[in-house]
């Protein structure tokens, strides 16, 4: 699949900028709660919800645990993709039961990969209130899925595609539309 | 990874990248045990036929369990209700449960290269869960998986095979694994049992038939049942076999301090092992189990969750698709 770049919708310092807005909006509407967690949901969430915690524990010496959740098992298109996605393992060390959940990623699209988050949460125990934060929001969704905290809305068409780099994966840090090639 | 295997006939024939994705693909099935919520919709809508024509009550336990987990259904035929004791052929018995559509297999049989012989006739993935004396692959790979963890790597340990090893499918996959791992491989027991061949499986291997020399640095031990039926063959009383070859208290101690004691059960306590062994903390018996569990997991997974080759691949065109 050849794809070319159409533009850049936000730059490193952007992205940073949304970042810190975000946790404090986070913050915010949460009502100081202790029971707050952050989870990110792999790849690109978990970079992201480690960046909203630190900017938490820096700006109000709020320190709200971070859990990383891999979804690969609870995913509704398994059947139809092939040989076997690998499987990472998820990572939460603290009960989930009661918590006031903060689900991290960085594109919301169909609503298929929160529908399966969610699945994979109540497994674990029974989550007092689960929040969606996303950079992106880029519509289209084929599930009743909202996020309550959004980086930048951005209309996008079906066969555009929105590119996220960061650092800790990708070794360079933007976000960008793409197009496919026909 | 495994795009290769369309089935787990043996560990003979697997590469070491392809057991070690194996293993690392088990981690987060270990992870799952863990969880509340044992049920999963991963295999939802699959079928998995357990057809078990040799009597086994772990190891079928651990496939239905690791099927049921994953949200499969299973077919299971069972040794004595077999219509085998009717006369009916093999090959039948498999064409009748091919009829019912299972989207794969996991065979135990008492002949050698039966699920070989049984993977040329479907068209569905074939798991071996042990063929006769041949090969025990899903065993050698938990053992390796309990290796790994309790010892930190699963490369180039010093490991005694003590029992009837001439009879034993789980010697012989552990064998073909642990030599693709480079171990010193030494066999330990009555002579009868273990016969010069075996130190041509893999280079590494040698035999005694004594039992301290064979347990003197070794990292890793594993204990192998031992037939009361067939202690006629070396012509042992069980209270010479005790004598002679049981893995006692002051025999563990010949190997090193944090050597790990592996058996792949049922254990028969006071025959083979000590139960102070059996039970003490080098041990790691409960784990073998665990992990079976997770192993047994990852390959069904693996091998029977993945879709047929002509299958379309939307996910491949599916921009922003969690990665």
């Amino acid at each position: 699949m050849r794809v070319v770049e159409k533009r850049q919708l936000l730059s490193a310092e952007e992205i940073s900028r949304t970042l810190k807005r975000l946790a404090h909006e986070i913050l915010e509407k949460s009502g100081g709660s202790a029971d707050l967690a952050l989870l990110g949901v792999r790849r690109r969430g978990v970079p992201l919800s480690q960046r909203l915690a630190k900017y938490m524990l820096e700006s109000a010496q709020a320190g709200v645990p971070v859990g990383t959740l891999d979804i690969t098992l609870y995913r509704d298109d398994l059947s139809t993709v092939g040989p076997q996605p690998v499987l990472q393992s998820s990572d939460i060390d603290f009960p989930v039961d009661g918590r006031d959940l903060v689900v991290v990623d960085d594109v919301l699209y169909t609503g298929r990969t929160i529908r399966a988050a969610m699945n994979a949460l109540f497994d674990l125990g029974r989550p007092r209130r689960i929040r969606l934060c996303v950079l992106i929001d880029r519509g289209h969704r084929e599930l009743p899925v909202e996020a309550a905290f959004v980086g930048r809305h951005v209309q996008t068409s079906s066969t555009e595609i929105v590119e996220v780099r960061l650092q800790e994966v990708d070794a360079e840090e933007r976000v960008m539309l793409v197009d496919r090639v026909p | 990874m495994l795009q290769r295997l369309s089935h787990l006939l043996g560990i003979e024939g697997l590469t070491q990248a392809e057991i070690l994705f194996i293993l690392d693909q088990a981690k987060p099935f270990q992870e799952f045990q863990r969880v509340p919520l044992k049920k999963l919709a991963t295999l939802r809508g699959k079928s998995v036929a357990l057809a078990f024509f040799e009597s086994s009550t772990r190891t079928r336990i651990s496939f239905a369990t690791a099927a049921a987990r994953l949200g499969a259904d299973t077919m299971a035929l069972q040794a004595d209700s077999s219509s085998l004791k009717k006369g009916e052929s093999l090959s039948d018995t498999i064409r009748t449960l091919e009829a019912m559509r299972p989207d794969g297999f996991v065979i135990r049989h008492s002949s050698s290269g039966a699920a070989e012989f049984i993977a040329q006739r479907v068209d569905v993935p074939v798991l071996n869960a042990g063929d006769g004396m041949h090969e025990h692959p899903t065993q050698a790979l938990l053992d390796a998986l309990t290796i790994r963890d309790r010892k930190g790597k699963l490369e180039g340990w010093n490991v005694t095979i003590l029992g009837d090893i001439v009879h034993s499918r789980v010697a012989r996959s552990n064998i073909h694994l642990l030599s693709k791992f480079g171990a010193n491989i030494t066999l330990a027991g009555p002579p009868m049992w273990i016969p010069r061949e075996f130190e041509a499986m893999a280079p590494n291997v040698r035999r005694t038939a004594c039992i301290e020399e064979a347990l003197e640095g070794a990292d890793v031990v594993m204990v192998l049942r031992v037939q009361t039926e067939r202690l006629h063959e070396p012509a042992l009383s069980p209270e010479d076999y005790i004598l002679r070859y049981q893995l006692t208290r002051e025999r563990l101690r010949l190997a090193r301090p944090d050597a790990l004691v592996l058996h792949p059960g049922p254990m028969i306590r006071g025959l083979e092992i000590d139960p102070a062994v059996a039970d003490g903390p080098q041990s790691a018996v409960l784990e073998q189990v665990t992990n079976g569990l997770a192993v047994r997991m990852s390959l069904l997974y693996h091998l029977i969750g993945r879709a047929p080759a002509d299958a379309p691949h939307p996910a491949k065109d599916r921009s922003n698709a969690s990665d």
